[in-house]
């Protein structure tokens, strides 16, 4: 047998064959089918429409109202109700509601829902920040998840994998959010279309788990399929005492065929910034020159866990966010919010100003809890900087890591954060 | 399937976004997401586009999220198909299973200007520029996805085997 990429691996076992090959089509089994507030209510719409009466799995069908809550309006209340009489109605198992809702892609993990190996599709595209556990992980549409609802199963076009390698260590103040900035910067928001974007490299063996999620959640941003890293030691430690499922490590062969293969050195790669209005364009943050902010989010899918808080709390410890400057913290998660307090991260956000919400994706997509009006500019910890992403049209978002967002709200501009810690 | 209708050209990375800002997805009605669609991109296109028009646009058509009311939306707008250089993964996946016709033609895109009138062959993928008296041919729609299309798209596919049992 060729050997094959953990992609292809991963893809093949669920699809009970053998070997796959790039461009094949496939019908693959679904370990978890994931929808929102947003996505779900068409997928549900769907499934009853098809005659359906039971999903296939009460326990592999998770729904998550992460988007507009707390309800943020009459409208969204109707949305959120659908998810919560659906999930009554079939028993099942991962339907978080009130204080158990996190941000989807936080909680997924953190609750050991998802374990390495797994295939999972979510109707929302940064479901492929999974691949951080060693998962095949992909977003579809609420169509697709309804057949998944249904029958358990989708067809997949196998992708081809490029390979991403990060050699040597990271600099200070820099994170998984800016490898992947830096990679989409490179290759543009459809450099990897249609593709499976693997990370390896020394500097990669070395990054945290909440790095590793950061980094495969902003695949989609370069077109991706799916991002992901093989399990190690880091991911061992992770899953062991989360997992509610056995789990496999799959690991790429020696000699599997790539697309491409682009390689870093990481004493290169400075802290990024994407400018408005494409996550591709990026720059060092010392370039970026002097952009005055109103707003600074930290929080969502891609930058909203405990090591993403703590760089804050590092920064913001006793010093104030600019007078001009909202600054947004968002924990995203319960357990990530309780932890956050028990540190006593909350005395010194709030001390500096901030103002703490709940779980919730809120303002990164333009939802609630902190929009912005025309002519305003944030800096966001998220992943997408579309025009009017976060507002009005007219307004503007940079996307960051956490330690630039918090050091940008104490200046009141975009900086670097030894500019602010010395 | 044939359509004819008046070209509304839009640039390169056009975001679901831009096709259906988010502040809207506190609904799923066809009809609501139609007010709305391309307004951020074109406040315009909502109150002038007409039943049968077409958005043709350069590369990457429906990048970002997985909005599957970013399709819903342009369809309910009454555009009968999109023709860009390429789409992205999740707007291309979508548009099918739903059942927004979309074709990918480089030339043709670089030969349509906004008003152009065009005819479009969705079976043969001819695309015809009436007004420029052009004819380019679409980049073939893979047999699987055509199957998926001769099924009346994804659900029913799943209702035949359903009902089947």
């Amino acid at each position: 047998m060729r050997p094959h990429t953990i992609t292809e691996k991963i893809l093949a076992k669920h699809a009970g064959v053998k070997e796959v090959t790039p461009g094949e089509l496939i019908n693959a089994k679904v370990d978890i089918a994931l929808g929102n507030d947003i996505t779900a209510p068409i997928a549900i719409h769907e499934f009853r429409k098809a005659g359906a009466k039971k999903v296939f799995n009460r326990n592999k069908v998770v729904l998550v109202p992460d988007h507009f809550t707390p309800n943020k309006d009459i409208k969204s209340a109707a949305q959120c109700k659908i998810l919560r009489d659906f999930a009554h109605e079939h028993k099942l198992t991962h339907y978080y509601d009130g204080g158990d809702v996190g941000v989807e892609h936080a909680l997924l993990p953190e609750k050991g829902v998802v374990v390495p190996g797994d295939l999972v599709i979510g109707a929302d595209s940064h479901t492929c920040t999974y691949g951080a556990l060693g998962a095949f992980a992909t977003g579809v549409g609420s169509t697709d998840l309804a057949a998944v609802m249904i029958t358990g199963e989708l067809w997949f076009k196998v992708p081809e994998t490029m390979r991403f390698v990060f050699k040597g260590r990271l600099r200070k103040w820099v994170s998984g959010k800016d490898l992947i900035l830096r990679v989409i910067g490179d290759v543009g928001v459809d450099g990897a279309l249609y593709r499976a974007m693997e990370f390896t490299g020394q500097a990669i063996e070395r990054l945290s788990m909440e790095s590793r999620l950061a980094l495969c959640n902003m695949a989609i941003e370069a077109g991706a399929k799916s991002g992901i890293i093989p399990p190690d030691a880091i991911t061992k430690e992770y899953v062991e005492k989360r997992a509610e499922r056995p789990y496999k490590f799959y690991a790429s062969d020696p000699g599997a065929g790539y697309s491409d293969v682009l390689e870093y050195d990481c004493a290169d790669i400075e802290p990024q910034v994407a400018c408005p209005h494409l996550p591709e364009n990026t720059k060092n943050v010392r370039d970026v020159g002097k952009v005055p902010l109103d707003q600074v989010v930290i929080g969502s899918c891609t930058n909203g866990r405990l090591e993403d808080l703590a760089v804050a709390a590092r920064i913001l410890k006793g010093r104030k966010a600019s007078k001009n400057v909202r600054l947004i913290i968002i924990p995203a998660t319960p357990h990530i919010y309780s932890e956050a307090m028990k540190k006593g991260w909350f005395d010194i956000f709030l001390k500096a100003g901030a103002i703490i919400s709940p779980p919730t994706c809120g303002p990164c997509l333009g939802g609630h809890m902190g929009i912005l009006a025309a002519g305003e500019t944030a800096l966001a910890t998220t992943n997408r900087n579309f025009v009017g992403r976060m507002g009005d049209v007219k307004s503007n978002v940079y996307l960051s890591n956490p330690a630039v967002a918090a050091a940008s709200a104490v200046k009141g501009f975009i900086v670097h954060p030894d500019d602010v810690v010395k | 399937m044939k359509f004819k209708g008046r070209v509304w050209k839009y640039g390169a990375d056009i975001d679901t976004d831009r096709i259906i800002p988010a502040r809207y997805l506190n609904t799923s009605d066809p009809k609501e997401l139609a007010k709305h669609c391309m307004e951020d991109e074109d406040a315009a296109f909502a109150s002038k586009v007409s039943p049968g028009d077409i958005i043709v646009a350069e590369k990457n058509f429906g990048c970002g999220s997985s909005r599957e009311h970013a399709p819903i939306a342009i369809k309910a707008a009454g555009v009968s198909c999109v023709i860009a250089k390429t789409f992205a993964r999740i707007f291309y996946r979508n548009s099918f299973n739903m059942g927004l016709p979309i074709l990918e033609s480089a030339e043709a895109v670089d030969n349509a200007a906004s008003g152009d009138i065009l005819e479009v062959d969705m079976d043969s993928g001819e695309i015809r520029n009436l007004t420029k008296g052009a004819s380019f041919q679409a980049k073939p729609v893979p047999p699987f996805m055509q199957e998926l299309i001769a099924a009346g798209g994804l659900m029913e596919s799943i209702k035949k085997r359903y009902a089947a049992g």
